[in-house]
This record gives structure tokens, sequence and C-alpha cells, in this order.
């Protein structure tokens, strides 16, 4: 073993593993965004090798738009409970109650509006910093984010302004009110993300791997039927057997046809495939060229 | 392919007319990484922008609306692709005069540079400049890719000149790997294939040397150095005791029973337990994460670094450094400033400004301020004594980046003298 080369993996697990070690050792409150996605349970076995035996130094936070598949929800109080530890939530329905999110129709796309929910709740319990499963491969403003992301007071990104990041020095610091977003798995693509939970033998949502669903075509997509989508006059419900590349919001979370039934087969398929991962996946990030950048300079992971 | 799988992370350096979009789009189109959606969207924005029917590759990297909108590079943009042999991280940084700050980020985390130029112009002040930046922050392995080949009918006599002028170059910088290929990326000559243009050239393609170049000796591997990132104390009552130190080795090997120094204090102990979530180990090396624990109790903390006691570093509030200055706001020299290096994190001021060097001519001139993109050599005081080695000696103990406590703002990058 010794004098084997490193696998690319083990080189990402200890680059990430670093970066929790240094937020938990130089920011005063920060926290783990934990979704029940696949990035953030990767994030989550990434926390427990940083910081085990010990509990980890972070409660994990989850910012539920009530519109996730049910699956994932449930996914997400398994693992929080199975490790014992620590998990917040808070509701995009207690912003809209408060009236500081003002939906246009009540079945709307709700991914747009987290950022109200986390700034509110980031204010709430005063962190100051926000360990989030963000990748550069998702998406071209993202390939430009530094690992240690800096917010002002309004949680807002300034892609021109940004600190130099060099070598693993990570700059930490803020001034009270300011926060950063820590993106500790920035390098890792789709491909390693699956790798890693082959590897690691991961449990995720079931709704990863093929199986049967009803679904609708929609605007050049594919959607789940749900309470949420029902088939509007002149669309008919179909059966098929897909997977979830990604899990959002389940009014515009696509899923693609497959019959991957394992990480392993997943791991063929990515291999072969000709479309990105939010490409397939994610309505919301095609309606301009510069969606992304404009959601998170509002505070947006 | 992910058990033996390798990562290299390396930048391209050269301008949009060198090329260098071309190059980037090249290797990621030939080796299967560009996607349906994203050729899509870069063409639909070639068409609005009235391209004249091709389409524009640096669109794929150009993340940012305002990039975009004035057709310039701003930032480093990060890139990802794999071969059966090696994963690839891309740094792609722009060319332009007033980014030197972008290429040393970059640059820092690289194991390899790839310096473009324009076969037809030769080594020009930007390819000086771009090559000592590469040794500066001391990126082991350098190609210099000669492209558009075409542009000079793939002449040999051509690129011979090229090379000799650049190697003498090189050889005053103390550049030990350096490479040179002719290619035309427009082509796809020399790039991924070997084209047919260019059978004069015996060396490999550029993604060839990119899956084969060897990168194990990239990390230190005799001094081992293991900065304290965090006390674990797990207070449970299975663990009562445990008191683990945990890090990454940033250089060398630790086995269970060697002797360690923990500097500054300059106390020894032995290694007891090198513990992990997989399992403790018996031997670890650079760059593992793991867990310390030790046979005796010793009052240590963040900042404090492990060594082994037959390679000791320097230990010293004084010292002299190359210095990148990157803010704006040029250096005050009657302020004080935070230092961050390795896990601790200290006061300095700056005792002296020696030469500043001039990045297109390497000429050393005097100097009494910093300004952004200014490179000079600092004699450096801090509050509390360091742990380091010379940057030539170790990348990671011999670095650090200067904080102003004001703003916050990370304003310059030093490598320890």
């Amino acid at each position: 073993m010794s004098n084997q080369s490193f696998t690319h993996l083990d080189v990402l697990e200890s680059e990430s593993i670093h970066i929790m070690r240094e937020v938990a050792a130089e920011c005063k409150n920060p926290a783990l965004l934990f979704s029940g996605g696949k990035d953030s349970i990767v994030m989550l076995r990434l926390a427990e090798k940083a910081f085990r035996p010990a509990r980890l130094p972070f409660p994990l936070v989850h910012i539920d738009t009530e519109h996730n598949f049910p699956e994932v929800i449930a996914c997400r109080d398994k693992l929080a409970s199975d490790l014992g530890e620590r998990l917040i939530v808070r509701s995009l329905d207690d912003s809209i109650k408060k009236g500081t999110i003002v939906l246009k129709n009540a079945d709307q796309g709700r991914n747009v509006f987290q950022s109200v929910t986390l700034l509110e709740t980031i204010a709430e319990f005063e962190f100051d910093a926000c360990i989030g499963g963000a990748r550069r491969d998702e998406e071209k403003a993202r390939a430009k984010e530094r690992i240690f992301s800096f917010r002002d007071e309004f949680g807002q990104w300034d892609p021109k302004n940004q600190r130099p990041e060099l070598w693993d020095t990570y700059n930490t610091r803020v001034h009270a009110g300011e926060n950063i977003r820590v993106f500790p798995i920035s390098n890792w693509t789709e491909m390693d993300i699956w790798e890693y939970i082959a590897r690691e033998n991961l449990y995720i949502p079931e709704i990863y791997y093929a199986h049967e669903r009803d679904v609708i075509r929609r605007d050049n997509g594919i959607l789940p039927v749900s309470h949420l989508v029902q088939p509007k006059s002149g669309e008919k419900i179909e059966k098929m057997t897909v997977r979830f590349r990604t899990v959002g919001d389940m009014t515009c979370t696509c899923p693609v046809e497959s019959n991957a039934r394992n990480a392993q087969e997943i791991i063929e398929e990515t291999a072969i495939t000709r479309i990105t991962e939010r490409g397939a996946t994610r309505m919301d990030d095609q309606t301009s060229e510069a969606s992304m950048e404009l959601r998170k300079k509002e505070g947006y992971f | 392919m992910s058990n033996t799988t390798q990562l290299l992370r390396f930048i391209t350096a050269g301008s949009v007319d060198d090329g260098k979009s071309t190059l980037i789009g090249r290797l990621l189109h030939d080796s299967k990484s560009i996607f349906e959606d994203q050729l899509s969207a870069i063409t639909k924005t070639s068409e609005r922008r009235g391209g004249l029917g091709s389409v524009d590759l640096s669109l794929l990297t150009d993340g940012l609306q305002a990039e975009r909108e004035q057709g310039i590079t701003i930032d480093v943009a990060y890139r990802y692709f794999a071969t059966p042999k090696r994963k690839f991280i891309i740094g792609d940084t722009p060319g332009h005069e007033q980014y030197t700050r972008n290429m040393v980020t970059a640059a820092s985390t690289a194991n390899l540079a790839v310096i473009l130029i324009d076969a037809r112009k030769g080594v020009l002040t930007q390819t000086r400049r771009h090559t000592f930046i590469a040794s500066l922050v001391g990126v082991p392995h350098v190609v210099l890719a000669v492209n558009k080949m075409d542009m000079v009918d793939y002449s040999q006599e051509k690129f011979d000149a090229i090379c000799t002028e650049y190697r003498a170059f090189a050889a005053q910088l103390g550049l030990h790997d350096m490479t040179c290929i002719p290619m035309s990326a427009l082509n796809g000559d020399m790039v991924v294939e070997r084209g047919e243009n260019l059978n004069w050239y015996q060396g490999s393609p550029l993604l060839e040397l990119l899956e084969n170049v060897v990168i194990d000796y990239d990390i230190n591997t005799t001094d081992f150095r293991y900065p304290v990132q965090w006390v674990c104390r797990p207070q449970t009552q299975e663990y009562h005791d445990f008191r683990g130190y945990m890090g990454r080795i940033e250089s060398g090997v630790i086995t269970v029973g060697d002797e360690i120094t923990i500097q500054p204090s300059g106390r020894t102990t032995k290694v007891k337990e090198i513990v992990t979530y997989d399992g403790n180990l018996q031997s670890a090396r650079a760059p593992q994460s793991v867990t310390l624990t030790l046979t005796d109790e010793i009052d240590i903390s963040r900042g404090d670094m492990f060594v082994k006691s037959e390679t000791m570093p320097q230990v010293s509030k004084e010292f002299e450094a190359m210095l990148c200055w990157l803010s704006e706001s040029p250096l005050d020299l009657n302020r004080k400033y935070i230092i961050k290096h390795t896990t601790r994190v200290v006061k300095c001021s700056f005792a002296r400004l020696g030469y500043r060097v001039d990045v297109n001519t390497l000429e050393q001139h005097s100097s009494s301020a910093l300004n952004m993109n200014d490179i000079a050599r600092v004699a450096m005081k801090v509050q509390l004594p360091l742990v380091f080695d010379s940057y030539i000696k170790n990348r990671f103990t011999g670095s650090f980046i200067v904080i102003d406590e004001a703003t916050n703002n990370t304003v310059a990058a030093g490598m320890i003298a």
C-alpha cells in the first residue's frame, strides 16, 4: 500500500476532510447544509471521516421547499437519526406565512425562494459559515466560485470581487453579520460522486435508481406526476422506467429514462451520457444562460 | 477505472489569440467531455452575437455574465475531464497583463503548466511572464505548447528555433522538467491524436504527456510535516480519555512508534496510533488526512506542527519571502497585517522591502511600494514563531497568505525564501 499512488478519490476525499476541519477550527458557528440528496449524503460521510470518533462539530440544516420527494425526506431523517446528529429543518412555508416569500401561484417552482428561508435561518441561528455540496462541474458560474465563498450581510455573492484562494490556505475571516459558504466537494464531478457512493456503499434515496413511475411530457422534458404536478388538458400520463440524476423541487426536477438499478450501473451510464446533470434534470436552470449566477448573487447556495 | 486513476491538476496560460480556448475545447471535445446541452447553449449564444457560423469555444469557460457581455475572461475557471488513465482539473487563467494574480492563484495548486505560444510570434514578453510565474510558484512540470504550427507550414526549423530560445530562458529560472510540443489545436495535431502533419516530432502528443507525467514526487516525500488542525476530544463514555490530533500530512511519512517533535515548543513524544474512520493504520503519508494519538500527554493546540526529529524545519519570528501583491490597495508599510501559514494565524509587519521583479524582463529594481500584481522580495516579522521550510523545499510549509484585518481580504501570497 505505502508505495502505491493514491487514487483521485483518495486525494479528493482528503482535500474535503481538510476543508471541513478548517471550517470547524476557524468558524465560530458553522452548519452543514443537508438535504438528503446524493451530494449532501457524500458530504455527511466526509464529515464523519473528518470528525469521528467525536460527534460532528456542527448541526445539519435543511431548507425544506415542501416540494421535495417524500423518499428524499425519509432518507434525510433516517440518516440524521441513525448517526444521532442534530438536524434543524426550516420550511419555506414558514417564510410564506410570515410574508417574506410571496408566491405568484401556489404550485410554482420553489428553488428560487430557498435563498430567503436560508438567510432567515442563518440570521436565526447566527451561523457564520454554511457548508454546502455544490460542485464546480455542475454549472459555469459555479466553475468560478471559490471553495470558501464570501457573502455580504445580504447573502450576496459578488463574482467580480472574490478573494484570491491560494494553495490550501483558506481565508475564513468575516465581520459580524457576514458569512461564508464553504464547498468541500467543489472539485468533485458527478462521476466522482457515484464512484464514491459505490466505494463507500452509501445509502441514498431509492429514486436515484431506476424504477417505474407515472410521468407526463411537458416543455421538452419528462415530469413526475405527483400531488403538485397533474396532467393539463392534452397531456397524458405514461409509465416509464426512470431514475433521477438530481432530486430537487418536484415541480421542476425531471427524471431520465434509465435501467440502472445500482451505483455501478449508474457509473456505466454516466460514462457515456451526452447531457450534463443539470441540463437533463432542472427546468429552472434553463430559463437563461445566467440563471444560476443570478440566483447566487441573491444569496442562493 | 476508479481503482487506479490518479488526479492531475494543470493550468493553461496564454491569450485567446494563441488559441487557448481552442486547445481546451479540443481536449474536452476529443475526450468527450463537452455535453450536447452545453454545445447547444454556446451555439445559440454564438449565433445571437452574430458569430460567423463557427462556435466560440471560449464561451464554455467564460461563466460569468460580465465575461460573456465583454468577451473577456475575468477569473480562473475550473474545468474537469477524465480519460481512463487520469482525472484532470484544468485551471484556466486569463492571459491579460493585469491578471498576474489569477495565474498565481491557479498555479499554486497545479502539478503542471501548459504555456501556449503562437508559432508565428515565437517567445513573447507574455511567454516569459507566464514562465516566470510558473517557476516562482514552483509548478513542478512545464509544457511549452507551440501552437498554430499549421500557420508556419509545420516547419521543424521554426519549432526548433523557438525551443532553443525558450530552453535558454527556462534554464535561467531553474525549471527542471520542461517539454516543448509542436501542435495545431485547430486541426487537432499533437493535442489528443498525433495527426499526420508533424511526423518529424518524436515526442508524445499533449494528452499522452498529461496522462503519463510522473507526479508522485511532486509532494515532498522525505520531511514529515503535520500541522495540527483540530484537537479531537469526544468525551463520550466509550472514548473518555481519547485525545487525537487531526490534520493532513502535508509531506513525508509517519509510522506508529515514530518519534516526533512538536514545534514550536520542541517537546518530543511518540506516535501511538494513526486513527481513521476506516480503521487504524500502521503507516500513513502525504496527502492523507488522519488523526494521531501520542504516547505522552502534552499541551498541544491548533497551529502546532508535528515533525520527525531527524528532519527539522525552521522555527523563527523573522524570515524573507517573495511576495505577490494581490490587492487593489497597495501595501502600507506602516500597518500590521495578518498571516495565515499552515494552520497558524498571526500578526505580521513588513520590516523591509527588497527588490521588485519586473515580470516581463526579470530585471530586479529597488522598490518603495507594492501595487497589485507586483512581485517583490520582502523581510517580514511575525508576532509568534512560525514553523516553516523554504518554499523550494516544501510548497505547503513554505507558503502563506496575507490578510488585511480591516477588510478581511486576502491581499498577498507569500513564498518563503
